[in-house]
């Protein structure tokens, strides 16, 4: 049973995939002028022109180009950048790194505290601790994401205090993480972005499990109520939690764009909205694919976990 | 007709919503909500008619050197007034935030009740189409279609609301199926009423309540997304006076001229503030009353 809702939840993204990434080709498709001329500028000789159309395969039909550029996604080969003249993996190869690290500190940060602000806060319910925790999530959850970035920009690097960078200067080459000091206020704009959602679904989903039979059960027989808490409630707690977490997560594959921006992060966000500022298409049918197929690979894991941690589903045998 | 009729008659119509909306407004964090919009609309919404006669310039005329302390808040990197500015600068992102909504709105309710309405093959292709445009995260669709289409105001708009409306049909389709199997909607079926009058009168007046906190929570992300297009150079277009675009020319200067940033930031963090207290509270309100959401 499980099996089999992995496997159709599994070619239903595998389907979806394939949309997407028909839907990012014809948005290029659609584009006005002709990549060559883009690239080489009007001066370009007729000759210079049909070679470089021989070389971006503009030439072949519609259908050959779409699976020549899907088979460049899996072998790595993503075209040339009309901006820069240079191969797209190149470009990016780095700059996905560097989101990667960037993503996957904020995520290391933000999930164990929304976990445990979500547990005082349903514990502690209805005390000072909650209403401050529940009162700072609501205005930060409404809050757009470059406005927490410049806040905390006006706050820490400018107008108030000056102790920390406002924009990331790696020399291009170096790696990131070697100035760690730059990584400060990214990583924290993006934690206080996604925090929040995490918070108030642990402090829902805990208050529902501590008013429930078992915990009740659990105190009657004399259990410490530590234990009742740390054994009992928020195991039972994390399921759905989980899937809340992956769905920041998957939404941190979007939103990266403007706060990379906004601190001159040298990260994917920052290329695509370079790119798109340049019209370079190559790169942004690069870089859009890479984020939803992202999108869709982290959707997909919270929907296993759903499954997974389901009871209902575990039961069910063979039905 | 006499007055008493008159308001027999009138009652069974206007009789949900104002208990709604006048649950919602009991709570303390609603009226809040409600002050922080108002003020900051009113703000957007007259500021335009105020600029000349209240700061002596319009927003994009050059009225002396670049950071500069003439007028209340000084002058920007090119010497333009930034109150000026800040006026004139939050109609056009409301105003587009509103028409991306309400687009967003009517397209997404009417293909929510569709699917649910119809069912079967009509419902499970339009919700497959819905899980399609999904998968592509709204800044990412958004960007895609900017570089092919360019950035201009019904871009924004329209592109906003085709984003927003596969996640409010969703919720719509939810909604509609709960209230698809009540009697009088069997009734209306036997009486040959056409299809859609049955989801105009019967299925939407009961579906208003998760609708309305839709509306709420969509506006504050519209909001969000055409200042931060804006921000990102992909929105409005300069020379025009927007706040998104003045935070975005003007934080290079944050240390010289904080204005230019901090007055259209604290505008947007007011605004979206002031409507998710309302959604928050409208949602409250609508699951205390259980109009229309039962499971």
């Amino acid at each position: 049973m499980i099996a089999k809702m992995i496997t159709k939840r599994l070619l239903v993204s595998l389907v979806i995939l394939f949309v997407v990434s028909l839907l990012v080709f014809v948005a290029t498709l659609l584009l006005p002028g002709d990549p060559a001329q883009a690239i080489l500028g009007q001066q370009a000789t007729p000759e210079r022109l049909e070679a470089l159309r021989e070389q971006m395969n503009l030439n072949d039909p519609v259908w050959v180009r779409y699976f020549t550029w899907i088979g460049g996604l899996f072998t790595g080969n993503l075209g040339y950048s009309a901006a820069s003249g240079g191969p797209v993996t190149a470009l990016l190869s780095d700059r996905i790194q560097a989101s990667l690290v960037l993503m996957g500190l904020a995520a290391l940060i933000s999930i164990p505290v929304g976990i445990v602000v979500g547990t005082f806060s349903a514990l502690k319910r209805g005390r000072a601790f909650d209403h401050a925790a529940t009162g700072t999530t609501l205005v930060l959850a409404s809050l757009p994401e470059f406005v927490i970035g410049i806040g905390l920009v006006a706050l820490f690097s400018t107008s108030v205090f000056k102790i920390l960078p406002s924009v990331t200067m790696a020399p291009p080459g170096e790696a990131v993480w070697n100035y760690p000091v730059q990584l400060v206020l990214p990583t924290i704009t993006l934690v206080l972005v996604v925090t929040p959602y995490i918070v108030r679904m642990m402090r829902g989903t805990m208050l529902e499990v501590m008013n429930s039979g078992f915990v009740e059960m659990a105190r009657l027989k004399g259990v410490p109520e530590r234990q009742v808490v740390l054994r009992h409630a928020v195991p039972h707690a994390l399921a759905p939690v989980a899937q809340v977490i992956a769905i920041q997560l998957a939404w941190m594959a979007g939103g990266v764009v403007v706060i990379e921006f906004l601190f001159r992060y040298p990260g994917i966000g920052q290329a695509l909205v370079d790119a798109v500022n340049n019209r370079d298409v190559q790169v942004v049918q690069a870089i859009s694919i890479l984020i939803a197929a992202a999108y869709i690979v982290v959707n997909l894991l919270a929907d296993l976990v759903g499954i997974l941690t389901n009871p209902k589903l575990r039961t069910e045998k063979a039905s | 007709m006499s007055t008493v009729e008159e308001v027999v008659a009138q009652d069974p119509v206007v009789a949900r919503p104002p208990r709604l909306l006048a649950r919602m407004m009991r709570q303390p964090q609603a009226k809040l909500g409600m002050v922080l919009t108002l003020v900051v609309m009113f703000l957007a919404l007259a500021g335009p008619l105020l600029t000349p006669w209240l700061t002596g310039h319009t927003s994009t005329e050059f009225t002396g050197r670049p950071f500069t302390d003439i007028g209340i808040f000084g002058t920007d990197n090119l010497g333009r007034d930034v109150f000026s500015r800040f006026l004139d600068g939050g109609l056009r992102l409301i105003v587009y935030a509103a028409l991306a909504t309400a687009l967003g709105m009517v397209v997404g309710v009417a293909v929510g009740m569709t699917a649910a309405y119809s069912g079967g093959r009509v419902d499970a292709l339009i919700m497959r189409g819905n899980d399609v445009l999904l998968a592509l995260p709204q800044l990412v669709f958004a960007l895609l279609a900017i570089t092919v289409l360019g950035p201009q105001g019904w871009v924004l708009v329209v592109v906003i609301g085709i984003t927003h409306a596969p996640r409010i049909a969703r919720v719509t389709r939810s909604a509609t199926a709960a209230v698809i199997t009540e009697d009088y909607i069997r009734a209306s079926e036997m009486y040959a009423v056409p299809k859609w009058k049955i989801l105009l009168t019967e299925v939407l007046p009961n579906i208003t309540g998760p609708l309305m906190v839709e509306l709420g929570l969509r506006m504050t992300y519209s909001i969000g997304f055409v200042a931060a297009l804006s921000f990102l150079g992909l929105g409005m277009q300069p020379p025009t006076a927007d706040w998104g675009l003045m935070i975005n020319e003007s934080r290079i200067a944050l240390v010289v001229q904080p204005w230019g940033v901090l007055l259209p930031v604290a505008a947007i963090a007011v605004l979206t503030v002031g409507t998710n207290l309302l959604t928050d509270s409208l949602a409250r309100a609508s699951a205390d009353m259980n109009v229309g959401n039962k499971k």
